[in-house]
């Protein structure tokens, strides 16, 4: 038996890398170990463990200009292949409205689906003086850099976004004041928080669940519609009285040329797969909220948010 | 005695047939991937991610094996640089600097031992000091912030002109020509492309791999072409294979020294594998001082980087596993094989996963041995490669180039770029400026200014802030020291000897 698993362990490890050409491919427009790579690799399994496709989603890494590389291969070389899915969130849409792709526009594709959101957060050390966001927006207001922000996208990107969001529904102006560093992902933020070379960390939840668990941080507000499940202790930005809410949601999207029939059959599959209970144990794993749109539903509410990013980052001056 | 009981539990999930087994499969696919120049550990890593899952493997497998890969990359880097001067990785480039001098002067073979024990050293004892100290450790990243890590890279910088042993200026010329192209890409603090011309190839700037398997191993492939293959480097001598036990004992204590400061720089998150290969040799260099005769085949030169580069890929995994932090890009995809498998690393993984966390790190112990066991005799299978004509190995070299190259991204744009790289490094080697300090400068340059700037806009354009904590104010100490020590000594010990050229263009 044991021989036998050996033998089969040696051969994959000689055919590692050569594929099927009619697998179904998902591409991850970064490198692997981000966000992107883990919605191919996690999608791609349950697709193919729920039996949705026929062989297993071959995952290939498409990394480049934040995303702009696979859109652009996607929409030039792939716009009829049904047979490929690629993984996206708020930063591809954030990117696009900044017209950061060339000019690349979200209509050269079709937006299947979102099936979580890594909910937006604003986390500070538990040794800060903020107890909770008010504290915290009364000192920006009172002195704008007295509270620098870092956060794992460049300035400008969805991360920047979420405390200039905040300050902002607060009728607070002057966000061009609010300081901002970009560092190298979540992770390295919130080191940079605990630190205490930054004031505040900016990012997703799913970036910091072992901080909040081991109490380093404080989580001053959520930026999602409820309090997220199995972190009901940390309040909402809402409830507190800032009217804001940024998820960083996990997605897909699919070439343009693809039939009616092909669009709704992935939906279909995106569908199942959100539904499934492998899923939602990830998720919750994961610190991902339940978030699921698909097909025309999901078209819809990107177009929306696209045209919320146009403005803001109009009024940052991060396109003119 | 609590790390020991754990250390036995890692053992017991981690040594069973099967897993041994694998870690031998992934410590041979490791070492051939690590010596092709353009795959690398992060590509060996992430190739073998789908593999785990499409063989059914449990988290400890999986990380057996991936760790094993790892493992094995690293420590087959040194192989081309030292046989070929082409080094398979970019933390492997500081060893072709005394290892193709050795290998040119017959001595292939017992580089490949020192480099192979420095390479086991340096990961043996950074799992070691992983073991005891890593939660203690993990709060040096906090201790990190822009201005600490500018400090660093700038004491990196200061000692930089002194890497190429003959022409100084050139070395410096060569480090700005690095520093031009990292301008090159996204500016993180505005977010706006800088030079890139609208092209969104540019935009995530230039892959230091790219510009490493350009200019050296593609213009190997020009200088060949050119003189019709009789001042290439495919010219060494294959001397006679024993174990050097003399330089094994004359390093060790190199290898001592090396490997702590690998160590520190892997386990700083913005620091990593290179940066710690290339500290462990410019302060090797600067201890051994004028006695030693370092570019023209110092067998400290050979184990020094490679130490230094092993301890870091080991220190690497303090943060990695404490924070969540990857220090380098193989790190960031192991860590991504975690959240796969469900693990969130962070603060509370000891206490979470306990079997996960300390049969990883019996893995590492295992891969070590396995690969010190594997390495030694298999050094007269590849000191068989010198015998390979010419004329097989270059288009093999050149085909694996591209499609490593190609491997990174998949976009034709980047074999574009390689080639101008090799016509880059062909017209600086005609000149006679050494190509490492461009590479140095690339990977430097970039993460120099990203801490500048954030150091910036979190003090308002303060420049003092520079020099705020103790941490900050000892590396600038120490980078201004390192830069004008040179400049009194050479005074002190009169005008240096010209030293004929015997590196590398000698026949």
């Amino acid at each position: 038996m044991t021989k036998l698993k050996m033998l089969a362990t040696t051969a994959a490890l000689m055919l590692a890398g050569t594929t099927s050409a009619f697998a179904t491919e998902c591409i991850a427009p970064a490198n692997a170990g981000g966000g992107w790579d883990f919605t191919c690799r996690q999608v791609g399994k349950l697709l193919y463990d729920l039996k949705l496709v026929d062989a297993p989603v071959q995952v290939t890494n498409m990394a480049g200009a934040g995303g702009g590389l696979a859109y652009a291969h996607v929409v030039a070389d792939m716009n009829t292949d049904a047979d490929v899915i690629v993984a996206a969130s708020s930063a591809t849409t954030t990117r696009l409205a900044q017209k950061a792709f060339g000019d690349a526009t979200a209509d050269q594709v079709r937006w299947v689906g979102a099936i979580g959101a890594d909910p937006g957060v604003i986390v500070v050390a538990k040794d800060s003086p903020f107890q909770n966001l008010g504290d915290m927006v009364a000192a920006i207001k009172a002195d704008p850099g007295s509270v620098a922000f870092a956060g794992g996208s460049a300035a400008g990107g969805f991360d920047h976004m979420k405390p200039l969001q905040v300050m902002k529904s607060a009728g607070f102006s002057d966000i061009t004041k609010v300081k901002y560093i970009g560092v190298d992902g979540g992770a390295d933020a919130i080191t940079q928080t605990i630190g205490g070379h930054t004031q505040a960390m900016t990012g997703d939840m799913s970036e910091i669940v072992g901080f909040i668990k081991s109490g380093d941080v404080r989580v001053l507000a959520v930026l999602t519609e409820a309090r997220v499940p199995g972190f009901e202790d940390i309040p909402t930005a809402r409830e507190q009285g800032f009217d804001v809410v940024a998820v960083n949601w996990r997605g897909l999207y699919v070439p343009k040329g693809i039939s009616d029939d092909q669009f709704n059959a992935w939906a279909t599959k995106l569908q199942a797969v959100a539904d499934s209970a492998e899923w939602k144990e990830t998720m919750t794993a994961n610190g991902l909220a339940p978030f699921t749109k698909v097909g025309t539903d999901f078209q819809g509410w990107v177009d929306g948010v696209i045209a919320e990013t146009e403005t803001l980052s109009r009024e940052i001056g991060v396109i003119q | 005695m609590d790390t020991l009981a754990n250390l036995a539990l890692g053992f017991s999930v981690a040594l069973t047939p099967y897993t041994l087994f694998l870690a031998i499969c992934g410590c041979f696919l490791g070492t051939i991937i690590g010596a092709l120049p353009g795959l690398g550990p992060s590509n060996g890593v992430a190739i073998l991610i789908p593999l785990a899952f499409a063989l059914g493997l449990d988290a400890t497998q999986a990380l057996v094996l991936l760790t094993s890969v790892y493992y094995g990359t690293m420590y087959g880097g040194r192989i081309s640089s030292i046989l070929l001067n082409i080094p398979g990785d970019e933390p492997a480039m500081m060893t072709t600097l005394d290892g193709y001098p050795m290998a040119k002067q017959g001595r292939a073979g017992d580089a490949l031992v020192i480099s192979g024990v420095a390479s086991f050293m340096g990961s043996f004892l950074s799992t070691i000091g992983l073991v005891i100290m890593a939660p203690l450790l993990a709060s040096i990243a906090y201790l990190f912030g822009p201005a600490e890590y500018f400090a660093l890279y700038l004491l990196a910088f200061c000692t930089l002109g002194g890497v190429a042993s003959k022409n100084q200026a050139k070395a410096a010329l060569a480090a700005c020509l690095g520093l031009g192209i990292a301008m090159i890409g996204l500016d993180n603090s505005t977010g706006m492309p800088r030079f890139t011309g609208g092209n969104l190839h540019l935009s995530d700037g230039i892959d230091f791999l790219v510009a490493i398997v350009g200019m050296f191993a593609i213009s190997e492939v020009f200088i060949f072409i050119e003189s019709h293959g009789r001042n290439s480097a495919l010219g060494v001598t294959l001397g006679k294979i024993s174990i050097p036990w003399k330089d094994l004992k004359n390093t060790f204590g190199t290898m001592m020294r090396s490997t702590g400061i690998g160590f520190v720089a892997g386990v700083l998150p913005g620091a990593g594998a290179s940066l710690g290969s290339f500290m462990a040799y410019m302060a090797e260099k600067g201890y051994v001082g004028s006695s030693g005769y370092f570019g023209k085949g110092d067998p400290r030169g050979v184990a020094a980087p490679e130490a230094g580069n092993n301890a870091a890929a080991g220190g690497a995994m303090v943060p990695m596993l404490t924070l969540g932090v990857p220090g380098s890009g193989t790190t960031a995809v192991m860590l991504a094989l975690l959240l796969t498998l469900n693990i969130t690393p962070g603060p509370l993984l000891f206490k979470d996963h306990p079997d996960v966390v300390w049969g990883l790190i019996a893995s590492m112990f295992i891969a070590n041995v396995v690969l010190l066991i594997m390495n030694v005799p298999m050094v007269k299978l590849f000191v068989k490669v010198l015998l390979v004509p010419a004329w097989v190995l270059m288009p093999m070299v050149t085909m694996v180039s591209f499609v490593g190259i190609f491997s990174l991204t998949g976009s034709y744009f980047d074999m574009i770029l390689m080639i101008f790289f090799g016509a880059l490094g062909y017209l600086l080697r005609k000149l006679d400026v050494p190509t490492v300090p461009v590479i140095l400068g690339i990977l430097l340059g970039s993460e120099m200014e990203d801490a500048l700037r954030r150091a910036m806009v979190l003090s308002d354009g303060d420049w003092s802030y520079l020099f705020s904590s103790p941490i900050a104010i000892g590396l600038w100490v120490a980078a201004i020291g390192g830069f004008l020590a040179p400049l009194f000594l050479r005074g002190k010990l009169g005008k240096p000897i010209p030293v004929s050229d015997t590196t590398l263009d000698q026949d």
